[in-house]
């Protein structure tokens, strides 16, 4: 895992490097212009939190029904890069939707939905850090309840009227708009896979140094 | 002479960058609408007043100081939990694990 670190991190900031020169060439949409370039961070964002919720949904079942530590610490990985990503896109959506829609918020069903998906996340990081012993269970569930709730943040816009674009946009997309947008998708996803690398090795030097303490205890007693 | 130069390189510049600039889409071999009315640009609706490019550096800026954030938290613990072992590793080699 360690050999492929170092060219998957340098391939990453070549991809993000030329980013930028694939979103100005890309062409402005008829009516937003200049400003629905944010499109091309913005909904790579997302992919990339969906990415962590499968991850962290298939770690915390294998967790809870069959105990494995590795997958624990691969569930715990995933939710803190849910709670990065889906942060961007929280962030980055409403700078957007000031100039496009004149309102930096709106209470519709897939704005509202995503930021409760992103509070799930949030309670699974709490819940870890401040549950106390047996904890790492009760986030697994957790984890489960917030990957089952996020396909219907997908599809809340073709469910519920809302200001925001529709799924379809995404699928359409004209040839100018189509490669910068799954260019910077493929950049996220790489990101994604290279900061869970880096959390996942953290997790496990983490839960070495735990044993070593608590074979030294078992020692002294 | 040379003012004639440079004043056709502006001219040619100018239709350059005139090109790259957005423009609203006509319907195909149709005129655009004759304006009926000059209004100031201060008496636009506030969402057309907003200059797009400082709402567009700053979600990109977010998305970047983010992800470095990020990175420099994971840093920092995985720092800890390698020093925290190396003072582990130098208590047992002493002989003296308390």
């Amino acid at each position: 895992m360690k050999k492929f670190f170092v060219p998957l991190a340098a391939l990453t900031a070549a991809m993000f490097a030329y980013a930028p020169i694939a979103i100005a060439n890309a062409p402005y949409e008829s009516t937003m212009l200049l400003i629905q370039k944010i499109f091309y961070f913005h909904v790579p964002s997302w992919m990339a939190m969906y990415a962590g919720i499968a991850v962290c949904g298939a770690a915390s079942v294998v967790y809870l029904f069959k105990s494995r530590p590795a997958a624990d610490r691969l569930a715990v990985a995933a939710a803190e890069l849910i709670v990065l990503f889906g942060a961007i896109g929280l962030v980055t959506g409403p700078l957007w939707g000031r100039k496009a829609w004149g309102v930096w918020w709106q209470w519709d069903a897939r704005l509202t939905m995503a930021l409760l998906l992103e509070l799930v996340f949030i309670a699974y990081l709490l819940v870890r850090a401040y549950g106390g012993p047996g904890s790492d269970k009760l986030a697994a569930a957790v984890g489960i309840f917030g990957t089952a709730v996020s396909p219907f943040v997908y599809v809340s816009v073709n469910i519920w009227r809302t200001v925001h674009p529709l799924n379809t946009v995404v699928p359409t997309l004209r040839a100018g708009m189509f490669g910068p947008f799954w260019f910077c998708s493929a950049a996220f996803l790489l990101l994604f896979t290279l900061l869970i690398m880096m959390r996942t090795q953290l997790a496990s030097e983490q839960a070495m140094l735990d044993e070593l303490y608590l074979a030294e205890d078992d020692d002294t007693v | 002479m040379k003012v004639l130069v440079v004043v056709g390189m502006m001219l040619l510049s100018a239709q350059a960058f005139a090109f790259q600039a957005p423009q609203a889409p006509t319907p195909a071999g149709q005129a655009p609408p004759g304006q009926s009315e000059f209004i100031p640009v201060d008496q636009l609706p506030p969402s057309e007043q907003l200059p797009a490019a400082p709402l567009l550096i700053a979600a990109y800026a977010f998305a970047w100081l983010a992800v470095f954030f990020y990175v420099w938290t994971v840093w920092r613990r995985l720092n800890k939990v390698e020093a925290d072992m190396r003072v582990f590793e130098k208590r047992h080699v002493r002989g003296n694990p308390r």
